[in-house]
């Protein structure tokens, strides 16, 4: 056989066979790695419902209790109650004055490091928000317990400083790294045509920011608000501490609520496996992935009608 | 790519024999043993009553003094953690400041085939915590039943005739989680079994509920005598204001038996630990941390 050449081909070097397989083998077990995310995922949703699930068929469990009222005595000696409501109240006050206080905050300081700063105050300011993201979330829990509650009494008059702003926000300082990072992110993956056609057509650095970057980024900005709210919504020990952790419908800012979240972790470890309580409790749990799975759902239908408009526009 | 390939090719043997090393050593180093040349080591896990943490600590601190090749591991998490690690098997000793139920007695029996034994190792008073400017001296079990209970008529200072200098007339209670046993005491003995009224703040432990009290004008609060601060003040009960004395001779109306619970009769190093707490040293300690001795008559020697 002759190559283009003309001249005798060679022989062909060969790999070794032990690389052959091993090349093989390393690539199973990449594949592996991908698949079993979505196997853990999977098994987590299995091991909670197969948990939770018998107590739904129990004759003295209603559903409607659960959901819609606000007393939860599950350790009661003559009434057992396990009404949820107060709970799901308490998350969604706290995670909605977190999202208040953080998006705005988040949102901007993604559009400053992104847009307006110099290079070496942006590096700084990404150290400094990745520093504020690796604090854990029991010393948040610690900070809200002890410096801010003492603020908040003092500068709000209020009765308690663990309250609802105290939880709101820890949980917001606990988001808005996420926030900043996949914003920054976002923004900067809008290319770099839309803004030099902007300014060429004499729009204000604002105008650049409000009419050309935001719309366009509006995917990936909508995407690092949700994951902050899912870190907002799942947070535990800070909410376990900072909240005063009282069953009820908050009244106001000030006043003490307790979380989905805070109520497992506090009562878990007494519950005996397999009681009713017990089996309660991994049905929060179904609660707390429905409530994060509505809003991911919720959200992508909002994004998939942005974009439609925008299509069709 | 004829490079790229001998790279990863150098690299594969040296990456899979350090790979291997690291897991045999962490399969043969787990062992719990200790070093040749040591005695055997012997670890006894307690867990349990939050009231009762700082005092179990105590006791482990001064037990390592006198037993060296003994371990004492305390933990807390409320009486209703304890019992339910008993139930589990996990623990050795569960500390308790309530005692165990019907129902939990007989799932220890259910889940480990032994009897739940108990040791009575002391004697707690629940005290009711106001902030120290508070101007209330006094209150009735009947009252603190009024404001703690479902359903309960008493919610704000004006009814009790209090004025909180400061303003704030709304009563703040300040409570426990349901795991403790602190909660289920008060639960069981000023309550009547009645539920609590839902809207207290709910503390982890008993430190924090003297802290918030000591923060709140408008809070009143439970737990331990042995908590308290300069901070707080604690109210005299029908009349009676807790002390050690008033406890011993049961006119202290809310007082309490600190238990702890083993797993059948305790053997071995177990057993004499047991005996150390109930001897003069043990119940020195509970009397340097605030609680209640047993009476000399029953110390063992």
């Amino acid at each position: 056989m002759k190559d283009i050449a003309g001249q005798s081909a060679r022989k062909r070097p060969t790999r070794p066979l032990w690389a052959v397989y091993g090349e093989k083998v390393l690539e199973w077990i990449i594949r592996l790695s991908g698949i079993s995310a979505v196997l853990f995922v999977m098994a987590i949703f299995f091991f909670v419902f197969r948990e939770a699930v018998p107590v739904l068929f129990s004759p003295d469990f209603s559903l409607k209790e659960f959901l819609f009222s606000t007393e939860w005595y599950p350790t009661s000696a003559s009434n057992v109650r396990y009404g949820t409501l107060a709970l799901t109240a308490g998350t969604f006050s706290v995670t909605a004055l977190a999202m208040v206080i953080a998006v705005p905050f988040g949102l901007g300081a993604a559009i400053f490091v992104s847009e307006f700063c110099g290079p070496k105050m942006r590096e700084t300011l990404k150290i400094v928000i990745e520093l504020l993201a690796a604090i854990p979330s029991v010393v948040w829990g610690f900070i809200g317990l002890t410096i801010m509650s003492k603020i908040i009494s003092q500068t709000t008059g209020a009765p308690v400083g663990v309250n609802v702003l105290n939880g709101a926000i820890i949980l917001a300082l606990m988001s808005v790294p996420i926030i900043v990072s996949i914003g920054e992110d976002a923004l900067k993956a809008v290319p770099d045509g839309f803004r030099e056609a902007a300014l060429a057509l004499g729009a204000t650095p604002w105008q650049l920011v409000y009419r050309v970057l935001l719309p366009a980024a509006k995917n990936g900005l909508l995407a690092a608000v949700l994951l902050g709210v899912g870190r907002a919504v799942g947070e535990t020990m800070a909410v376990l501490m900072a909240t005063g952790h009282a069953v009820h419908i908050p009244s106001g800012i000030l006043d003490s609520v307790r979380t989905l979240t805070a109520n497992i972790a506090a009562e878990l470890g007494e519950a005996p496996a397999g009681s009713p309580h017990y089996r309660v409790l991994f049905l929060t749990g179904v609660l707390l992935f429905s409530i994060t799975f509505v809003i991911n759902l919720s959200a992508d239908l909002v994004i998939r009608g942005i974009r439609r408009k925008g299509r069709g526009a | 790519m004829n490079t790229n390939t001998t790279k990863m090719a150098t690299l594969f043997w040296p990456l899979a024999i350090i790979a291997l090393a690291a897991v045999a050593v962490q399969l043969t180093g787990c062992k719990r043993s200790g070093a040749p040349g040591q005695a055997a080591q012997v670890t006894i896990q307690v867990k349990g009553s939050d009231t009762m943490v700082n005092l179990a600590q105590a006791w482990a601190e001064a037990y390592k003094k006198v037993r060296p090749e003994v371990n004492v591991e305390v933990s807390g998490g409320g009486s209703g953690v304890g019992i339910a690690a008993l139930i589990k098997g996990t623990v050795d000793i569960a500390n308790s400041s309530r005692d165990i139920k019907p129902s939990e007695k007989e799932q220890v029996k259910k889940n480990t085939g032994k009897e739940a034994r108990e040791f009575t190792v002391g004697f707690d008073g629940l005290a009711v915590y106001v902030h120290k400017d508070n101007p209330l001296d006094n209150i009735t079990t009947e009252q603190l039943a009024q404001i703690f209970m479902e359903g309960g008529n008493i919610t704000r200072w004006s009814q009790l005739g209090v004025k909180i200098p400061g303003g704030g007339d709304e009563i703040v209670r300040v409570s426990r989680q349901s795991n403790s046993g602190t909660y289920e005491f008060f639960r069981e003995h000023v309550l009547k079994n009645k539920d609590f009224k839902l809207g207290s703040r709910d503390m982890n432990g008993s430190k924090e509920v003297v802290e918030l009290v000591a923060h709140t004008p408008t809070a009143i609060g439970y737990s331990g005598m042995g908590y308290a601060t300069p901070q707080v003040k604690m109210l005299k009960v029908d009349g009676v204001a807790p002390a050690v004395e008033k406890v011993l001779d049961k006119t202290y109306p809310i007082a309490r038996a600190l238990h702890l619970y083993t797993l059948g009769e305790p053997q071995g190093e177990i057993a004499r630990y047991i005996e150390w707490i109930l001897g003069p040293q043990g119940q020195a300690i509970v009397q340097q941390t605030g609680y209640v001795p047993l009476p000399k008559e029953q110390w063992h020697k």
